[in-house]
């Protein structure tokens, strides 16, 4: 008997050590598993010295000895070794990992892991952040919230991102699991402030809750009143997306009830005055802090600009302190008081803070130790300057548009991405929002920072040549696939030729997260990577002349990726019903309502398809405007 | 469709983007223009400059297509987006502070919620529970013992209506109902 191809699904992860994971498929199809060790018999992922020996191995024994797998890659290999090792894999697995909640059902997951703690749960395509996605898409976290309910009593640790999440699915969650500790909202919708006073009342063991870019309704219900009195084992608590007035003085209580608290992450809601007041009680304990506002509050009596506050000491007690973000309404003279942990950081988000170089240079001096920066392009090229000269530990740079549209002016350019890469060769991770490009800089950085594992450049203007040159961006673009062996992701932009494609597809081997906008000439463009790239898993495509021809070319690929997304490009309906026809598990979804107007063979460039593997039946909770194939 | 234009470079120049033209921007139906016409000029004129650069290179790379406003394009989140816009007073949540004459407290508010002149007012006017009075381009506000000033981008203040409401939403720092012979003051050209 042989374990169907839906057990062995190897799941994306985002670190770099992913066994290739057609392995899993081609070997499940070959596979005849027997308990007696038939020596060539066994398919082509058994080791064959191995396959005699297997069956005398004790249960109890390969339990111990799985407990100590955490990677889910060594897990999924491990549980491919043999009908004994899937079984105990499967009840030891404790950290469930699931990339694309609708590639396997809730109830197939729970049957086959029983013991799970800890569930990450993705949702939506990525391209559902920038509108590009309908409302009531999917990705409901309810079918999941009744399954666990079910499954899972030793469930403590939910994470999900890009989800839509209700108010009744987080007070189920909390009434049906006791002991509950974490819960990780990323890029979720759906649910209000009704829902999370519903959930903090409940959870009385909660330890984390994380809400992070996520909307949040206000249904003006206090929520942070709803937290239990009395002391709490709260260690985290972010809320700086939740867009709500909250109640001050029950923050300052729950604050304080809180020990244990080690991140604490305010909304703009938050005046600089009462974070003062929280740093006064929980300040040495803290390791990251988001500072609310960062600027006075509505109501100050005239005259005095709350004389009270000191700005100098406010900080000086944050010796833990390692990562600061916030600054949400920034008053820039305020600045000053965040000298004291400058030297200690090592993450610093400013991507809400509105500022200048001269306001920037005075703070970044003092940061050495810094690893991760998130800014707005507000600080220029010569504040890119100044963090090159000081940040040599750098790894992680997001420079955003303060101003994100396509004709804004672009106060940062090829200079301050040439000093970067100059003065932090340890990058390892950068996105870069700009409006002039050239493939000189682009090419300098590939040589200056060989670590690169992440290049994301976003050159705001749709087609846009090198500005000096007027060549397109492909040698640019080629020289980082070329020179940065360890890249993994990366999005390109300006104006791009089928060429840059095909240095994507000759160099680009470890390449799995792939983003092209308005980019390429044909066909062609597509078929490169697709034919080029094995680690390809997460591949987001809008407004690119790629068609049928190229869709068809990739069919050797697909059940090696998470997912593939085209929009706007030249796809027509006949194609995507062929690679439907072809490929029994991959979904293929039609999004947008004129799909089904459509001639077969029209080329349908404003709509949207989604597709991607899955081992169940295409589901179920579709909406109309949604055709799956 | 832009997305045709895109695509035929392979075949043909595309003359249709790069013809110099002299009816306004949105005159031809296929540009989407759904930004106002200040913007669709400056785009227009920086074009044009963008082909005479570029022209030796016109047959590898096709010309832009009209820049229409893109769905989802630049990619940063729109929560993003919309903080920006705040900071810049160009729309929504642009911030000030208002003090009045007399008050113990300041107060704040959003001036991107308001549309007008009189709406700004009216707001005023509820907030500090008195009367403004009618505002005269000669005279200034005559009616009450308040009259509403504000500080621009230059530091200078200025009588609140003495300027387009647009130029008033970009420049105006702060609020000030001034009370009493001062207020009297302001308006009369002296």
């Amino acid at each position: 008997m042989h374990h169907d191809r839906a057990d062995q699904m190897s799941e994306d992860e985002d670190d770099h050590r992913s066994p290739p994971s057609d392995l899993e498929f081609t070997s499940s199809e070959a596979r005849n598993y027997s308990t007696v060790g038939s020596g060539s018999g066994s398919g082509s992922g058994v080791p064959e010295s191995q396959a005699p020996y297997l069956d005398q191995v004790l249960d109890n024994v390969l339990d111990n000895v799985l407990q100590f797998l955490t990677s889910r890659q060594d897990r999924n290999a491990a549980s491919l070794v043999c009908k004994s090792w899937y079984r105990v894999e499967a009840v030891t697995r404790s950290e469930l990992f699931i990339g694309n909640c609708y590639a396997v059902s809730p109830a197939r997951a729970s049957a086959r892991f029983t013991k799970v703690r800890s569930l990450v749960l993705k949702g939506k395509p990525r391209f559902a952040d920038f509108n590009l996605l309908p409302q009531g898409w999917g990705a409901h976290f309810s079918p999941w919230v009744a399954s666990m309910a079910k499954a899972y009593s030793c469930l403590e640790k939910v994470h999900l991102k890009r989800m839509s999440v209700t108010d009744v699915d987080l007070e189920n969650l909390a009434k049906s699991l006791p002991g509950f500790k974490e819960l990780v909202l990323v890029c979720c919708e759906g649910f209000g402030t009704k829902g999370l006073a519903a959930f903090v009342s409940l959870c009385r063991q909660l330890r984390v809750l994380d809400l992070i870019e996520s909307e949040v309704a206000d249904d003006e219900m206090d929520w942070i009143s709803h937290f239990p009195e009395g002391e709490s084992c709260l260690e985290s608590l972010i809320f700086d997306c939740v867009e709500c007035l909250i109640n001050f003085q029950a923050l300052e209580r729950l604050v304080a009830n809180s020990p244990s608290m080690k991140r604490l992450r305010l909304n703009r809601h938050v005046s600089i005055g009462q974070l003062f007041r929280l740093l006064k009680i929980r300040g040495p304990q803290l390791t990251h802090l988001g500072t609310g506002s960062f600027s006075l509050s509505d109501l100050v009596p005239q005259g005095d600009q709350e004389p009270e506050l000191d700005y100098a000491s406010a900080f000086t007690a944050c010796k833990s302190l390692v990562c600061l973000s916030g600054f949400r309404e920034i008053v820039p003279d305020y600045l000053p008081a965040i000298y004291p942990v400058c030297a200690n950081l090592t993450s610093l988000n400013f991507s809400y803070a509105n500022i200048n170089t001269e306001q920037l240079r005075p703070i970044i001096r003092h940061c050495h130790n810094l690893q991760i920066f998130w800014v707005l392009d507000s600080i220029c090229d010569e504040g890119l300057q100044a963090v090159a000269a000081t940040c040599k530990e750098l790894r992680e740079l997001r420079v955003f548009p303060i101003d994100a549209r396509e004709d804004s002016e672009g106060p940062v350019s090829e200079v301050g991405l040439q000093a970067i890469s100059e003065g932090c060769p340890k990058l390892q991770s950068i996105l870069y929002f700009c409006q002039r490009m050239t493939n000189a800089a682009v090419k300098a950085m590939s040589k200056n920072c060989p670590d690169l594992v992440v290049f994301r450049l976003c050159i705001m203007e749709r087609h846009r040549p090198d500005h000096v040159t007027g060549d397109p961006m492909d040698e640019g673009f080629g020289a980082i696939v070329k020179n940065c062996k360890k890249l993994t992701r990366l999005a390109v932009s300006g104006l791009l030729t089928d060429k840059a494609f095909s240095y994507i597809g000759k160099y680009g081997k470890l390449v799995r997260t792939l983003s092209v906008a308005f980019a390429g000439n044909s066909d062609m463009g597509l078929k490169y990577v697709l034919e080029g790239c094995p680690r390809l898993q997460k591949l987001e495509i809008r407004d690119s002349p790629f068609g049928d021809v190229a869709l068809l070319s990739g069919l050797h690929q697909y059940y090696n990726m998470r997912f593939l997304w085209m929009s706007s490009c030249r796809l027509t309906r006949q194609g995507c019903q062929r690679v439907a026809r072809e490929m029994p598990h991959l979904v293929v979804e039609l999004i947008g309502s004129n799909w089904e107007d459509m001639e077969m063979d029209d080329v349908a460039e404003k709509l949207s398809m989604y597709m991607y593997r899955s081992v169940e039946m295409p589901r179920e909770d579709a909406p109309d405007f949604v055709t799956i194939m | 469709m832009e997305m045709e234009r895109s695509v035929s470079y392979e075949s043909d120049l595309n003359f249709k983007a790069t013809e110099l033209r002299l009816g306004l921007p949105g005159s031809d139906e296929t540009e989407k223009q759904s930004t106002p016409c200040v913007r669709g000029h400056k785009r227009a004129s920086s074009e044009i400059s963008e082909e005479s650069k570029g022209s030796s290179k016109v047959t590898d790379t096709a010309p832009p297509p009209a820049k229409a406003h893109i769905v989802g394009w630049p990619p940063v989140r729109s929560y993003r987006k919309n903080c920006f816009q705040k900071n810049e007073g160009e729309g929504v949540g642009k911030f000030v502070k208002v003090s009045m004459d007399g008050a113990p407290y300041l107060r704040k508010i959003d001036l991107g919620v308001y549309r007008s002149y009189s709406e700004l007012l009216k707001a005023l006017e509820n907030m500090f529970k008195l009367t403004i009075g009618a505002y005269s381009e000669r005279e200034g506000y005559h009616g009450s013992e308040y009259a509403p000033t504000y500080e621009d981008k230059d530091g200078d203040w200025m009588l609140v209506g003495d300027v387009p409401w647009e130029m008033f939403i970009s420049s105006c720092k702060k609020l000030r109902i001034m009370k009493g012979s001062e207020a009297r003051g302001l308006g009369c050209s002296a």
